[in-house]
Order: structure tokens, then sequence, then C-alpha cells
């Protein structure tokens, strides 16, 4: 039963490694200019000292542009693999007879199930991990020139080993559908749909900040975390204090809440006249940072990437080895009870009829 | 072993429909079996349970011995061309050898190779773009090719134009006289059977309704007709399968295994053909009667 599943799954490994393959040559040759750029742009602003604000507008948009579409890749390919070779595995044998075959010709249908489900499914988490490696390391001048945070969820789940584990579970969700429903069409849809309401929505959202308990921290209100204000209607005798979150390096902040100085939270401060109208330009924020009012964060520290990295891609892993245990009890000898034996085809026959 | 198939009280349900129900049948082994019956009988649903492809829901179904599919050995005994014969549209011939290499234990590739070059096909043209008949006879050499015990073919012909029937079913005699295997082979085309099987059952409804070797079922039936009778004044060793009134006339068609002494009937030899229609008829009227809900034709 391998090598009859490797016989018949080559064809599309094969065109999967070879457009990796491509992929990998023009990575390689474009990231190697890519961080020698990085590399000449650092020498040139260290004697100014001030390489933050300069590396800000490193690469050119072209640059930014092709990591952004590359980012895109890691994050869709393994739905589009959940969707081609996960979802039509069992439902395309289904559709054209030939489960019929493959389950009386000597193999029982349970292996059968189980080694179509370890030849495609570790393929599908290779051509996931490979691509993610790759944009990852060819990222990585963009990601330090920019400081971009690794935990920000535009950035965490197109990176690191977290596909290898979409790969895994849209692969699975596809052969469940696709066994469930007995349909390709529908079974591509319904990965489509559970890929993106739980790989793109739910679990950023809810499931990843809580995956390790968030660090607390609170920080002075700086001038920088003043975005501006609001005086409150109609009254006017308070004002709104508008803030943004505090620079922490490299951390996914998750809230931020402006406190008074006894840890009491605020969200307005008492107007006064330094807030006025014909109050001069920055008396208002001199105001504000007088009261010392603080933040209390919760965030992610950078830190924290590999951990989150591993159990995210571990919840994953887990979801999809339940769900190809579940297509395994599904198909088991003696369960598979609904399989209709109606055809799609009618054949034109009488009842009875007798041949010349 | 005397018998391949044995089921007892088998029942297969799709949702609140039942497609065989209370089905009790025995097969003998080395025989040439015609399983016929009109569409709807369960013919289908009764040789998928003995492949291992479908479950019962009630009863039992034993195939040589064991449980349908419940072991590679099993698999590896039973042979089974399915409806309509799928087989891998993409893949050429070549590669449903290699398959069957790959995945039959028993596999005799030279059979395979022989049949296959007998029947002038080319082992590199893809499975898909051959004809009804040629991916027949390709399903048939998957499931010889397996050096099977028993052959269960689920209307193997019914799809072709009446060559490759008549060639299909001449390779099968020839397979089976090389093999001594045992097949069972369901149709509604009684020509079909009367050509291949020395074993006929007539299944109406799930009810086998006669079962026994083709040569003599036709030898102890008959068609009489003489003059009107009364029902309870025929011989008590007859069977009346089919009686119909014509004036003075009576016409029966009776099951008997003594000679017809009694002048006053004019006997003639039944053909297997009306020999299988009188008991789907007959049977579809108990069905009809006893369970009115039933629709017979699918």
């Amino acid at each position: 039963m391998i090598r009859f599943t490797w016989f018949r799954f080559r064809t599309q490994a094969l065109v999967a490694a070879g457009v990796l393959a491509v992929l990998a040559v023009v990575l390689l040759v474009t990231g190697i200019r890519l961080a020698d750029a990085y590399d000449a742009a650092v020498a040139a602003c260290k004697p100014h000292g001030d390489c933050a604000s300069a590396l800000r507008h490193f690469p050119s948009s072209g640059y930014l542009a092709a990591g952004n579409a590359m980012h895109l890749l890691v994050i869709a390919v393994p739905c589009v693999l959940g969707m081609f070779w996960g979802a039509p595995l069992a439902a395309r044998e289904f559709e054209t007879g030939t489960f019929r075959l493959a389950w009386t010709q000597g193999s029982t249908r349970t292996r059968w199930l189980a080694v179509k489900l370890a030849v495609a499914g570790t393929a599908s988490m290779a051509v996931a991990g490979l691509l993610s490696l790759m944009v990852t390391w060819w990222n990585s001048p963009i990601a330090a020139a920019q400081m971009t945070a690794r935990l920000d969820p535009g950035i965490f789940s197109e990176s690191g080993i977290a596909p290898v584990g979409y790969a895994a579970f849209a692969f699975a969700s596809g052969v469940t559908a696709g066994l469930l429903s007995r349909r390709t069409v529908p079974a591509m849809a319904v990965t489509l749909a559970v890929f993106a309401a739980v790989v793109w929505f739910a679990f950023p959202a809810w499931v990843r900040p809580h995956l390790l308990p968030p660090a607390q921290a609170t920080v002075p209100l700086s001038t920088g975390s003043v975005n501006g204000f609001e005086y409150t209607s109609p009254d006017q005798r308070a004002l709104f204090v508008q803030t943004a979150p505090p620079d922490i390096p490299g951390a996914w902040i998750l809230s931020a809440q402006l406190t008074a100085p006894d840890g009491r939270p605020v969200s307005t401060v008492p107007a006064t006249g330094a807030c006025g109208p014909n109050a001069p330009g920055n008396s208002c924020q001199a105001y504000v940072l007088s009261l010392h009012l603080r933040q209390a964060v919760t965030y992610q520290p950078a830190s924290r990437y590999w951990p989150l990295q591993w159990y995210e891609t571990g919840i994953y892993l887990a979801l999809a080895f339940a769900l190809g245990g579940l297509c395994l009890w599904w198909i088991r000898p003696g369960r598979f009870a609904g399989l209709d034996v109606r055809h799609r085809t009618s054949l034109p026959a009488p009842a009875l009829q007798s041949s010349p | 072993m005397n018998t391949v198939i044995e089921a007892g009280g088998l029942g297969k349900r799709y949702g609140r429909r039942w497609a065989l129900a209370d089905c009790t049948l025995t097969v003998p082994a080395g025989r040439v079996v015609g399983l016929v019956g009109p569409n709807g009988a369960g013919k289908t649903t009764l040789l998928q349970l003995a492949a291992g492809l479908l479950a019962p829901d009630s009863g039992t179904i034993s195939v040589l011995g064991g449980r349908p599919a419940s072991t590679p050995a099993q698999i590896a005994r039973v042979g089974f061309v399915a409806q309509d014969a799928p087989v891998y549209a993409g893949l050429s011939i070549a590669g449903h050898l290699r398959m069957g290499g790959w995945l039959s234990p028993g596999w005799d590739s030279e059979l395979a190779a022989r049949r296959i070059s007998r029947l002038g096909l080319d082992l590199r043209q893809r499975a898909g773009s051959l004809s009804g008949g040629q991916r027949a006879q390709l399903a048939l050499t998957l499931a010889t090719a397996k050096r099977p015990d028993l052959l269960l073919l689920d209307e193997p012909v019914a799809s072709l134009d009446p060559l490759a029937r008549r060639e299909f079913l001449q390779d099968l005699m020839e397979t089976v006289a090389e093999q001594q295997v045992s097949v069972v082979l369901s149709s509604h085309l009684i020509s079909d059977i009367e050509r291949v099987c020395d074993y006929l059952i007539v299944l109406v409804a799930s009810r086998v309704r006669v079962a026994g070797e083709t040569e003599e079922l036709v030898a102890t039936h008959h068609r009489l007709s003489g003059p009107r009778r009364e029902p309870h004044s025929l011989p008590a060793s007859w069977d009346v399968i089919e009686e119909s009134q014509a004036g003075k006339q009576s016409m029966l068609l009776v099951r008997t295994q003594d000679p017809i002494l009694d002048p006053a009937w004019t006997v003639r030899p039944v053909s297997l053909e009306d020999l299988v229609l009188a008991y789907m008829s007959r049977a579809g009227d108990a069905t009809r009667a006893r369970r009115p809900g039933l629709e017979v034709a699918s």
C-alpha cells in the first residue's frame, strides 16, 4: 500500500518539490542581495549613531511588497494543500467508485487510509515547513531593520514552525470533510472555511494570548504614548486621554489600561486651563504628564516567541492527529454503514431483458 | 469446504429503507453461480456485503468461512468486480497491474500480463480511455490475478454491448476453467446466466425464490396444458409455480421430480428464462401482498 500510495501521489509531490526548488533559488539569490544591502545600510548609519531611524526605511518598496506576498504565501499554502491534497484524498475515490477496487484488492481499508494519511500528510507538512523556513530566513534583514515584533499576529503565523502545524491541521480537516461528505468540492469549501475560521481568526484572537500566562507591567505614561485629548461632551469638565500602548521591544501587547498613580483605572482627567483653546502648544501634554499617570500592560514578551511557536504547533498537530483518528474510526470495517450503493448513473436496463 | 457464502437473516439498511432484509442463503463451492432477480432485489447489496464493502445491519454472513474483509488474507481470497468496474482513470494499465502486485499477496503477474496481451490491450494506455468492455476486462484481470478462491462479479456485463458481453463471458469461462475458482455472478440478463452459470439463485425482495443446478431446474420444471382442473385435484408432489386458466384449459408451470404420466396433460419443456420469470412474478405477488410499501424497482 505504501508503494502504491507513493506511486499515485508522486506526480503531485514532485510538482510541489519542483515549485519549492524554484522558489528556493529565487529566494536564495534575492535573499543574499537583501542581506548584503542590510549590512551596507548598517555600515553607513553606524558612524552617525542613529541606525534605528535610518533603517526604518531600509528595504526598497519592491522588497517590502515581495516580503508581504511571501508571508501571505506561507499562511495560504497550508490551506491550499488541505484543499487540494486533503479533501480529494478519500472523496475522489468515493466519487469515482474506485474505493470498491482499493478496498477489495488486498489491503484493509484502515491500512489504505492510514497510509494515504501518512504519505500525503507528511508531504503537506514538509512543504509548509520548508516554505516557512525559507521565507523566515529571507525576511530576517527586513525584520531586523524595522524591529518588527516577531510575536505580532501578522508575522507570528507566517514564520517559524507554526505553518507545519497549520498544514497538518488543514490536511486532516480536508480528509475528514472528504470522508464525511464523500464529495470533493464541498469538502474543499469546508476545508477553506474551517481554516479561515480557526487559523486566521479564532486561534490568534482567543487562544494564542492565553497559551502562556501573559506578563504584567506598570509603566509611567510617557510622552510617546500620548496620542491626543478630547473634551468630554457636553459639560467639558474632563478630558479623555487617548493613549498608544507603551513601547516594549518585541513584545505582543495584549492590553494597556491607563491608571492613576494609586493603580485605579482612569479614562479621563480633570480639565484645566492648560488644555484650553488659548493655551500654548504642549502645555496640555505637560499637564497630563504632571499627573504621573501610568499604564498597566499585559503582554507576551519577545522571549516567548519560540515557546509559543512550539505550543501552537503542538496544538495543531494534536488536532490533526485527532481528526486522523476520527477518520480511521469512521472508516473501520463494520462501522461504515452509511455507504450508499445507489449509483449516480443508472443503467438503462429493465427488470429483465434478453441479449440477442 | 462445500459452501463459499452462508448468510443468515442478513439485512442492510440505508436510512429507513431496507435494501436487503432477512436474507438467508447458501452458495455452494466449485460452481459458477448466477444470482438473478429484478432491480432492487438486493443483489448488489448482497455482493457488497460478501466483499466486505458493507457491514450488515442485522444477521450474519460468512465468506469462505471468515468474516468479509476482516483481514488482508480474507481480502486476498475474494476477488471482486464492482458494478461498472471502477478503475483509476488516470492510471495506465501497467500501473493497475503494478498496483495488483503491491496490494495482493498472491499476485500472479504472469497471468495478468498474459491476460492483458491476449486482450490486445496496450499497457501504456490510461484506464480512463478504455471502452466499457476493456475496462470490465481490466477489472476482471485485477480480480483474477489475485488468484482468489471466490470471484464475485456484480453485473459485470450490464453496461456492455452484446459483442463485448459475449467476449467477457467467454473469457470468464476460460478463467474459471483454468483456475478452479468459485464464481458468483449477478445479472438480470438470463441469457448470460444461461451461457456461463451451472447454478442459479433467484433472489426477489431479499428472498431466495429458487436455487439449484440449472440443468436440474430445467429438467424438473414442466409447462403443462390440459383440461381445466381444480388446484386441489393436482398431485401432491407437484409444486405449481404458475397457473392460468383460459376457458376450459389450464396452463400450469409445475416443479416435480416425478414423470408426468397423466395423458390429459400436454407436457412441454421450459426455458430457463421462462422459469426465472415465473418465479419472479410469483414472488412479486407474494411480496406485494406481504409488504405493501416496498418498491421493487429502484
